[in-house]
C-alpha cells in the first residue's frame, strides 16, 4: 500500500505531527503567523475525543496545557514572538515543576509586534534565555514541511523522555510554505510514552531521583495524590530553601538535558567531507545555503553546510571540530547574529565567522550566501 | 466528638505559615468540613492556587495539589478540569492574586462557567510581600505603597464574578466560621463556576496600618459589616450603608463548560 501524501503548510503539518504523537490537549491563543495550528487542532482533536481550548491570553494557554499535562494529557500550544515572551513565565514553571509539554513557536519579526507576517529567526535566544533562572532548554528548528511534521513528533518524545518543555521553532517561511508531505504509517515513527510510577501511591514522590534524573510522573486523578509547586522543591514536591537540596535539584534539572546531548542534538552534514568553507544554517535559510553551496562547488570552491536541526542544546562539539579544520564559517540568519555568537563561542578564534544578518522581513537568498563564501580566503 | 480535621491534612506539613490572628486557617477548616461532608475523594480532588499567603493552603491538604504561578490558578485549573472533567477542582487564593494579576483568568473562568469552585480569601492586601494595596483595598486606607491613603477604588469581587458570568456567587467572613463550610459545600455541589468570597483579616500588614488595635477588633468589624442577604431585604438603603451582604448572593442553573465541550466532541464525531 502506498503511503498517504498531502500538500500541506508547515503549520498544518505541525498539527498533524502532534496528532501522530498522541497529543490530546491543545491550549491556544490566536496569533499570526501560527494560528493555523490552533485551527486544525480545534477541528481534529474533538474527533478523537481530545480537548481544544482557546484561552483568554497567551499565559492562560500555557497554564492550561501545564494543568492538562499534570492531569495526564499530551499537550501542545502554538504561538509566535510576542506570545512567546508572554509564555516565558510559565515555561519556567514547566521547567522547574518538570511538566512535559510542546511549545510550537513560529518566528516572525520582532521585538514587540514587529512584523507579524514577516519571517525571522530572532527567537532562538529567547528559547534558551527567555525565562528567568537556570533551566534546561530544548529547541528544534525544522527547515521543511516534512521536517516540521517529524520534529513535532520528536518534540513530544523528548518532552516525555526528559519531562520538560520542548520548543519547535520554524521561521515564518517554513510555517507558511506548502510542500509535499509523506505521512508515516501508524507505528512507523516511535512515540515515547510518559514514564509513570511503578510504586504504589503511598510511596510515590514526584521528584524521586532513585529512578534516575528523570523521575516518573503520575497524573492527577489516577489514584496518586501529590503536590506540585513552582518553588524550589524537594523530592516529595514540597518547597524547600535547604541549600544543598536546592543546589542538587537545580543541577539535576539542567543535567537531564546536558548529560544527554548526543541523544537530543541532531544536524545534517552536507558536503562537509572536504569543505574549507562551512555555511552554518537552520530553518528556511538552510535552503538558500544548500543552493549556494552547490553553486560554489560548481565554481570549484570547497564549500559545505552544517545544518542545525536542534538549536538547543547547541551542537557545540560538532562546531568545535569543524573550527579546527575549516578556513571559515558563513552564518546566514534572519536576526542580527544570534547563531553567529554561538559559533564564535565554539570556534574560539580558530576560524573566522562571516555573518549575513537580515532583519528586514525578507529571506536570505542564495546569491548573498555565495558572495560571502567567495570572501573566505 | 470533635471534628477530625487531621484526616484531610497532609501528614507532616503543619505548622502552616500564617501569622497568629490570620483568618486563612479558619477558611481552611471550613473547606475541610465542606469536602468531608460531601465525601469527596482525596485522589479525585485537585486543589489549585496561585501565589500569596492564601495560596499556600493546598500544600497542607492531602489531595492532588497544585501551587501554580502568581495569578494563574484559574488557567491551570481549567487545563486540569478540561483534561479530567470527572475531578473535583477547587481553587483557592487571595484578593491580589485573583483580581489583579489573575483578573483576566478569573473573569474568563466565570464566563466559561467551567465546573470549578473558587474560594477567594479577601484580606484587602498583599500580605506575603509585606502589605501593598490590592484591587480590594478600600479607598483611603493605608498600605505600604499607599502611605498617604489609597487613591484607588476597590473591586467588589462578588459583583465582578456575577457580571463576568459565574453561576454561583456567595460571600462569607472569617468571623462567621460556621457558615463557611456550608457556603463552600453548596458551591462545590453547584454545577458550573462557583465563587465564594471570604472576607478575611490580615492583622500583620493591614490591621496595624489601619488603626485596628487587635485581631479581635478586626474580627468584630467583619461581624458588624456583614448582613445576611435575607436580613438585607428588610433593610433600607440608609441602614445598608457601609454593610456587606453575606450568604448566597447569586445562583443560576446553566450548562457548564465541560458539558458543552462534550457536545462539541459529539458534533465533531458525528461530522456535523
Amino acid at each position: 500500500m502506498s503511503k498517504k501524501v498531502a500538500f500541506l503548510q508547515g503549520n498544518e503539518a505541525a498539527a498533524q505531527g502532534a496528532l501522530y504523537a498522541g497529543c490530546n490537549f491543545f491550549g491556544g491563543y490566536p496569533i499570526t503567523p501560527s494560528t493555523e495550528v490552533a485551527e486544525v487542532m480545534s477541528a481534529e482533536l474533538p474527533k478523537i475525543g481530545g480537548k481544544f481550548i482557546q484561552m483568554e491570553d497567551e499565559i492562560g494557554a500555557m497554564a492550561a496545557i501545564l494543568g492538562a499535562s499534570l492531569a495526564g494529557s499530551k499537550v501542545m500550544t502554538s504561538t509566535s514572538g510576542p506570545g512567546l515572551s508572554l509564555k516565558q513565565e510559565l515555561i519556567g514553571y514547566g521547567c522547574i515543576a518538570e511538566i512535559p509539554c510542546v511549545i510550537y513557536n513560529v518566528m516572525r519579526g520582532g521585538p514587540s509586534t514587529g512584523m507579524p507576517t514577516g519571517p525571522s529567526q530572532s527567537d532562538v535566544m529567547c528559547a534558551k534565555w527567555g525565562t528567568h533562572g537556570d533551566h534546561p532548554a530544548i529547541c528544534l528548528t525544522p527547515a521543511s514541511v516534512q521536517e516540521t511534521y517529524e520534529e513535532v513528533i520528536r518534540a513530544f518524545n523528548l518532552a516525555e523522555k526528559y519531562r520538560t518543555p520542548v520548543m519547535v521553532m520554524p521561521d515564518e517561511i517554513v510555517a507558511h510554505m506548502r510542500e509535499r508531505i509523506v505521512f508515516p504509517e501508524t507505528g512507523e515513527i516511535e512515540v515515547t510514552p510518559r514514564k509513570t510510577p511503578t510504586v504504589p501511591p503511598e510511596q510515590y514522590k514526584p521528584y524521586d531521583t532513585s529512578f534516575g534524573d528523570v523521575p516518573p510522573l503520575a497524573a492527577f486523578g489516577s489514584g496518586y495524590k501529590f503536590h506540585v509547586t513552582g518553588l524550589n522543591k524537594m523530592q516529595d514536591g514540597f518547597p524547600t530553601t535547604k541549600a544543598e537540596v536546592v543546589q542538587a535539584e537545580e543541577e539535576r534539572q539542567v543535567r537531564k538535558v546536558d548529560a544527554n546531548i548526543d541523544d537530543i542534538v541532531t544536524f545534517e552534514e552536507y558536503q562537509l567531507d572536504d569543505a574549507e568553507v562551512v555555511v552554518v544554517a537552520y530553518g528556511s535559510t538552510s535552503r538558500s545555503a544548500r543552493y549556494a553551496v552547490n553553486a560554489a562547488r560548481e565554481q570549484g570552491i570547497k564549500a559545505g553546510m552544517f545544518r542545525i536541526k536542534t538549536f538547543w542544546p547547541f551542537p557545540d562539539k560538532q562546531i568545535k571540530a569543524l573550527a579546527a579544520k575549516v578556513k571559515g564559517f558563513i552564518v546566514p540568519e534572519m536576526n542580527l547574529g544570534m547563531c553567529a555568537l554561538e559559533i564564535e563561542r565554539n570556534a574560539q578564534g580558530k576560524a573566522p565567522i562571516l555573518g549575513i544578518f537580515r532583519v528586514d522581513g525578507e529571506p536570505i537568498n542564495p546569491d548573498q550566501i555565495l558572495e560571502k563564501i567567495k570572501e573566505v580566503k | 466528638m470533635a471534628f477530625d480535621y487531621d484526616k484531610w491534612v497532609r501528614p507532616g506539613k503543619l505548622p502552616h505559615i500564617w501569622c497568629p490572628g490570620c483568618g486563612h486557617g479558619i477558611v481552611m477548616k471550613g473547606l475541610i468540613r465542606a469536602i468531608d461532608t460531601l465525601k469527596l475523594e482525596k485522589e479525585n480532588t485537585a486543589i489549585v492556587s496561585g501565589i500569596g499567603c492564601a495560596s499556600r493552603l493546598p500544600g497542607y491538604m492531602d489531595c492532588c495539589t497544585l501551587h501554580t504561578a502568581h495569578g494563574r490558578a484559574a488557567a491551570f485549573a481549567t487545563g486540569v478540569k478540561m483534561a479530567k472533567p470527572e475531578m473535583n477542582v477547587i481553587l483557592v487564593g487571595g484578593d491580589g492574586d485573583g483580581t489583579a494579576i489573575g483578573g483576566n483568568h478569573f473573569i474568563h473562568a466565570c464566563r466559561r462557567n467551567i465546573d470549578m469552585t473558587y474560594i477567594i480569601m479577601n484580606n484587602y492586601i498583599y500580605g506575603m510581600t509585606g502589605g501593598q494595596f490590592s484591587p480590594c483595598t478600600p479607598t483611603g486606607h493605608k498600605a505600604s505603597t499607599t502611605p498617604y491613603g489609597n487613591p484607588d477604588p476597590g473591586f467588589d469581587i462578588a459583583k465582578l464574578a456575577i457580571g463576568a458570568g459565574a453561576t454561583f456567587v456567595a460571600r462569607g467572613t472569617a468571623f462567621h466560621a460556621n457558615q463557611i463550610d456550608k457556603l463552600i459545600a453548596e458551591a462545590i455541589q453547584h454545577k458550573g463556576f462557583s465563587v465564594v468570597e471570604i472576607l478575611d483579616d490580615c492583622p500583620t500588614t493591614y490591621g496595624r496600618r489601619n488603626k485596628f488595635k487587635s485581631v479581635i477588633e478586626m474580627m468584630n468589624r467583619l461581624k458588624e459589616v456583614a448582613v445576611p442577604v435575607k436580613a438585607a431585604e428588610k433593610m433600607s438603603a440608609e441602614q445598608l450603608q457601609g454593610k456587606v451582604l453575606t450568604g448566597v448572593l447569586y445562583k443560576e442553573e446553566k450548562s457548564d463548560y465541560t458539558s458543552e465541550y462534550a457536545k462539541v466532541i459529539e458534533r465533531a464525531q458525528a461530522g456535523k
